[in-house]
């Protein structure tokens, strides 16, 4: 572990709610080192801040104390703009409910991204293509959302993920509404890309099935790690 | 695809939605337009050249109040005054009409009347015919066209403020007034007709410039001060326009509605932004996850509101403009428009409060936007 590099390194991370007189602390002084090419598992009972971590992780949220690295860039530093953009270079997300816009093809929905970069239209084809290929739906790129499966959807979502060509990849129960056959899809997916591509891949789950995917996993308890 | 092919995707994305509402917005902005016209129509005089030239002299007491046919020699005598004639407006129904008449026939004195006409192209020889004829008259093209009528006709009419009936025999047919409507008779005939009470309705005076007007207004009021027929002598314009007051109210009313009209616009316009943008919020959290920045997420809305308030103002703003050129508005309103033309004003009006309601319906959209976290948007339920 030590000879690889961090790519996510976490300290003294706590993220508290105050609403009123209640403060709800969903992340309480966690400290955590996430090297490449890991297929981290983030486990936990609901509540317990998983998606809070995330969420910080990603740069869509911020915590109240502490910093969390990632790649070197202290992500809770980084104002909005530069926030929108770190994330549209470095991170790719994927979500429980698949979140794909539902006027575009599964090809529009993974362009999305690029078009915020510098890339032309040709450039752009090919990225979309390839990540496609890789989710194993070339075929079905003219299709819009409603006329796909969840795990089509959900494999769709991964293209759009993956086309920024990311090193990091976050998904929030990602197959939690999905069939067990669709889950083994996209959970061999989310394997192959730490195993072969090399991505770090940050997933939550509640299932101890998916959680097997990984090569590691970590446990949430009521905002604190335990293990 | 592209930026600017995703804000269209996103437009057309609920299809019955976007027709409603830019019909919504055509139709308001038809209407603002059309009360427009109308208003522009009923409170905009007729300037012609001679009319700056011409004064009406009525009884002070009122207008429907005649006037006595001794006093053209004193107006006559006037310095400044260069011609008068008596200007009896008949009132009369033209045969075939039921209630109204768009034309007005006026009783004058041929003889006088020509410098007073000076803008009528009527040929010599017609005009000719008119004075040798005591129950001839002349008649507008516009009223000629509009009745299929020509030279040596004859118009009936039933008097409705006169207790008798004209039966005219066209003599000639003039144009190049600013109202090429009017029919006019001798004023002698009038009198025949009422066994000659001596009395004329108003009278028509020419000034001899315009500088000349206010002094020989002033004048003509003070001859007959004190007399048993006082008088009230106004620029022509200056009488239409007293003719125009009568409409202030109208102007306030259309103003009025003008202004409720853009108000509904506006709730309907924001309303539908609203609830486009709310439908997508979860959406709009994706994108931000995926690195679009505010500021591009407010060009998404703005362009889609501008464009909806735009399409609606081409349709609507558009749409008027195509129509009132194409109808005959003359015929359709009986005469009481006669142009009825949207002016480049108009349209300009029209599109500024299209690019008002644009930015205005953008604006609650963007603030919920710029204030939802991508966590608090991900969070909302599609
Ligand atoms: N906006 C908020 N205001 C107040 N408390 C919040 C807010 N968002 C989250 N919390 C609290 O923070 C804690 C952690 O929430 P989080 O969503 O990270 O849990 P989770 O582990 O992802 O749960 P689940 O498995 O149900 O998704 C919870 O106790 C939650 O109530
Ligand atoms: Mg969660």
């Amino acid at each position: 572990m030590s000879d690889r590099e961090n790519i996510v390194s976490i300290r003294n991370l706590s993220k508290i709610y105050a609403q009123g007189e209640i403060q709800v602390t969903a992340l309480h002084d966690i400290s955590l080192a996430i090297a490449a090419g890991e297929f981290l598992t983030l486990m936990g009972p609901s509540g317990s801040g998983k998606s809070t971590l995330l969420h910080i992780i990603a740069g869509v949220d911020r915590p109240t104390s502490g910093e969390c690295l990632v790649q070197g860039v202290d992500v809770t530093k980084l104002n909005e703009s530069q926030l929108a953009d770190w994330r549209n270079q470095n991170v790719g997300f994927v979500f429980q409910t698949f979140n794909l816009i539902p006027v575009l093809t599964a090809f529009e929905n993974v362009e999305l991204p690029l078009l915020l970069t510098r890339l032309g239209p040709a450039q752009r084809r090919r990225q979309v293509h390839a990540a496609l290929e890789l989710v194993g739906l070339a075929d079905r790129m003219h299709h819009l959302p409603k006329q796909l499966s969840g795990g089509q959807e959900q494999r769709v979502a991964i293209a759009r993920a993956l086309v920024t060509d990311p090193r990091l990849v976050v998904a929030d129960e990602p197959t939690g509404n999905l069939d067990s056959h669709s889950a083994q899809e996209v959970l061999g997916i989310l394997q192959s890309l730490s195993r072969q591509a090399g991505k770090t891949v940050i997933m939550v789950t509640h299932d101890p099935k998916a959680a097997a995917f990984g090569s590691r996993s970590i446990h949430l308890e009521k905002g604190e790690l335990t293990n | 695809m592209n930026l600017s092919g995703f804000v269209i995707r996103n437009a057309f994305r609920n299809r019955r939605r976007l027709l409603l509402s830019v019909s919504s917005v055509a139709a308001s902005l038809f209407l603002l337009i059309t009360l427009q016209v109308a208003l522009r129509e009923l409170t905009n005089p007729i300037n012609d050249e001679g009319s700056s030239l011409r004064i009406i002299v009525r009884s002070k007491v009122s207008l429907a109040q005649p006037l006595p046919a001794r006093q053209m020699p004193i107006l006559e005598r006037i310095p400044g005054v260069v011609a008068v004639s008596p200007f009896t407006f008949f009132g009369g129904l033209y045969k075939g009409d039921e209630k109204f008449t768009s034309f007005a026939q006026f009783a004058v004195d041929p003889a006088r009347t020509l410098p007073l006409i000076s803008d009528a192209k009527l040929p010599r020889a017609q005009y000719e015919a008119w004075l040798a004829d005591r129950t001839s008259c002349i008649v507008g093209q516009m009223t000629v066209d509009r009745y299929g009528l020509k030279i040596g006709d004859r118009m009936p009419f039933t008097g409705q403020l006169y207790p008798c009936d004209l039966d005219l025999k066209i003599a000639g047919i003039y144009h190049g007034t600013a109202d090429d409507r009017n029919v006019m008779f001798h004023q002698k005939y009038l009198d025949e007709l009422q066994g000659n009470p001596g009395m004329v309705g108003t009278w028509w005076v020419l000034a001899a410039s315009a500088a000349d007007v206010p002094f020989v207004t002033d004048r003509i009021n003070k001859a007959f001060a004190n007399s048993s027929a006082e008088v009230r002598a106004e620029s022509e314009r200056a009488f239409v326009l007293g003719f125009v007051s009568m409409w202030a109210n109208i102007k306030t009313l259309i103003g009025g509605i003008s202004i409720v009209v853009v108000f509904a616009l506006l709730l309907v316009t924001v309303s539908t932004m609203s609830m486009a943008i709310r439908e997508r919020f979860r959406e709009l959290a994706i994108l931000k996850a995926l690195g679009f920045r505010r500021r591009e997420l407010f060009a998404f809305i703005l362009a889609e509101s501008f464009g909806l308030a735009m399409g609606g103002a081409v349709l609507g703003a558009g749409g008027a403009w195509v129509l009132f050129r194409s109808i005959n508005i003359q015929n359709l309103t009986n005469g009481l428009f006669l142009m009825f033309e949207v002016t480049p004003q108009m349209l300009g009006l029209a599109f500024s409060v299209a690019v008002l309601l644009g930015v205005l319906a953008a604006l609650a959209p963007m603030w919920t936007v710029a204030r939802t976290s991508v966590v608090q948007g991900l969070k909302t339920l599609d």
